[in-house]
């Protein structure tokens, strides 16, 4: 097998799954009877249970987040840039733990399970969870896997808000938070945004108030619109220029003066939307969307996110991209100032790169170099 | 000590142990790096070039990525024992805002800078009319990162007209080494110049 994969890649990987029996309560006041939690783990525990580093995805991401399912695999997990041997999340040092979050499509309980108390599908009646729901439920899996302290908790947008509520609500748990291209609440921009991709979803004749499957069908427009939207709000202007242009798509460059595809930024968003439909849920991408609306760990504080962050041990490495729109600098910097505030130990690097939010997933050297200093740190402080 | 630029060596030495210090363009983190090691003091660097922010990084210095023109509204007033800014205030578009901004935020101020009044640079001006060029001052004027240069005289100047009060005063070599002759004519035989100041309340 060592031949078939690049030699810093974790490999082939096989997904574990814990089933956890008892309920998880949950902000809105509802609770999950029994769930089950699907992850993969990257590299050895050692001794001092000291080196776990945990990865927490984004809104599309799931626990795949490095090496291959099969040697026929086309792509691998979601950060194979970042995790790997001799990588910024070093799996030669670290053992890294990547889940799928509850709601999520990939294995983890979600819309698509079958409610135990009604032995259905849960469908549109999953409670909607929140960021704080996902940490309570992973704090679990880490008292599974034996993990009393992770080394440093690691995410890019929706996981990195994940990485701040660790911080908060479990200090001790948590040496070091990671946090990239993020923000400690949504703008009514980005809620703007959320709220016409579940528009997309919901308004589609296909979703039959979420129960589709039921229906033998899925609400793919709805799904894919939401991606497109989605899609533009992940890459600068700069990016999509330099990307596409106004490159025109086939017919020797001229208009077809229809509505079919003309450029080939058409053609690009069309093929993102219907290939995420393959792979993805409607409901849950409505859950997802939802818990980003909802983060906000400032307003149990009177809105003031230093008092939300007065408690927290953690040390913090925030990273932002000087063309990330969708989550700007200065979200992060909204960040780094409450923790100067209460004169936590933080350190904050602005990459300058043009790709947008996107950046985030991408092997941008100047980026790695601030992960992979910042880790060789953290793997030096806990004997890795 | 022997490893520390003596510059840096002579503000640990102003540094009282155990306090909180901001450091403005840090470069690689040397001296906090130093002062947390040696001295027990906590703080950060702010420093906006990415390779220094790494350096910094690998000393196990928390530095905040950032351009020291677009101010320091970050930080709260009176939020750090002293704020120190070594070989940068002679590189920022405002000065002036730059000194006093570091005493709203900081008990003390310590900067060094080159020193404009040195001798060398009075003659090449004087003698050979073209712009300076030294030991302290290696480039050239149309790619000098060195936009505000000034002598002694001018910043104490500033500092009067600032309400700031001068606490200690030293002039280095290029090198950074004390020469004992110097300090008869500061503003002449000095070549860097290093001071600590606070509000004259």
């Amino acid at each position: 097998m060592s031949n078939t994969f690049p030699a810093d890649s974790v490999g082939l990987v096989v997904p574990k799954t814990h089933h956890f029996h008892e309920p998880l309560p949950l902000d809105s006041g509802r609770e999950l009877p029994e769930y089950q939690l699907v992850y993969e783990t990257y590299g050895e525990l050692n001794q001092d249970r000291s080196n776990a580093i945990l990865v927490c995805h984004a809104l599309s991401g799931d626990h795949h987040a490095a090496g291959y399912h099969s040697p026929t695999d086309r792509k691998p997990g979601w950060w194979e840039s970042c995790i790997g041997p001799g990588k910024p999340i070093d799996t030669n040092r670290f053992f890294v733990v990547s889940l799928n979050n509850i709601g999520g499509c990939s294995g983890s309980t979600g819309p698509a399970s079958i409610n135990p108390r009604t032995g259905e599908r849960y469908g549109p009646d999953f409670p909607i969870v929140t960021v704080a729901d996902w940490v309570r439920s992973q704090a679990r899996l880490a008292d599974v896997l034996g993990i009393d302290c992770w080394a440093a908790v690691v995410g890019g947008s929706l996981g990195a808000m994940q990485c701040l509520q660790w911080a908060i609500d479990y200090p001790d748990r948590v040496r070091h938070a990671l946090l990239i291209a993020t923000a400690p609440k949504l703008s009514a921009q980005n809620i703007a945004f959320n709220e016409v991709a579940r528009q997309a979803i919901l308004s589609d004749p296909d979703f039959h108030d979420g129960r589709y499957l039921e229906h033998g069908t899925v609400p793919r427009r709805g799904l894919a619109l939401a991606r497109m939207l989605g899609h533009i709000t992940y890459l600068s202007d700069d990016a999509m220029r330099a990307k596409f242009g106004r490159e025109p798509r086939g017919t020797a460059g001229k208009l077809s003066f229809s509505f079919d595809i003309d450029f080939e930024v058409e053609s690009y968003l069309r093929y993102q939307g219907q290939s995420f439909v393959e792979r993805f849920d409607a409901n849950t991408y409505l859950l997802m969307t939802k818990a980003l609306d909802y983060f906000d760990p400032a307003a149990k504080h009177n809105h003031d996110l230093s008092a939300a962050l007065a408690h927290v041990q953690a040390r913090f490495l925030v990273v932002s991209f000087t063309s990330d729109w969708r989550f700007a600098p200065s979200r992060s910097r909204e960040i780094v100032r409450a923790l100067l505030d209460g004169d936590k130990d933080v350190t904050y690097a602005e990459i300058d790169a043009p790709h947008g939010h996107d950046a985030f997933l991408l092997p941008i050297p100047a980026y790695l170099d601030v992960l992979q200093a910042y880790l060789e740190q953290v793997a030096e402080e806990v004997g890795a | 000590m022997s490893e520390l630029r003596a510059d840096l060596a002579i503000i640990s030495e102003w540094i009282e142990p155990g306090s909180r210090v901001l450091d403005l363009g840090c470069g690689d983190g040397a001296l906090l790096k130093y002062l947390q090691e040696e001295r027990g003091v906590s703080g950060y660097g702010l420093e906006i070039d990415p390779a220094n922010v790494v350096a910094c990084i690998r000393n196990g210095v928390d530095v905040i990525q950032t351009d020291l023109d677009a101010g320091l509204n970050d930080f709260d007033p009176d939020s750090f024992d002293y704020v120190v800014m070594t070989h940068t205030l002679q590189a920022v578009s405002y000065p002036h805002r730059l000194i006093s901004e570091m005493l709203r935020i900081g008990r003390q101020g310590i900067v060094t800078f080159p020193n404009f009044g040195y001798w060398r640079v009075r003659l090449q001006l004087a003698l050979k009319g073209r712009m300076p060029m030294s030991g302290a001052l290696p480039h050239k004027w149309y790619d000098t990162p060195n936009i505000r240069l000034c002598t002694l005289r001018d910043f104490e100047a500033l500092c009067r007209q600032q309400g700031i009060r001068i606490l200690e005063r030293r002039v280095l070599d290029h090198a950074h080494h004390e020469q004992a002759f110097s300090r008869l004519l500061p503003n002449l035989l000095g070549e860097i110049a290093m001071y600590r100041f606070e509000r004259a309340a």
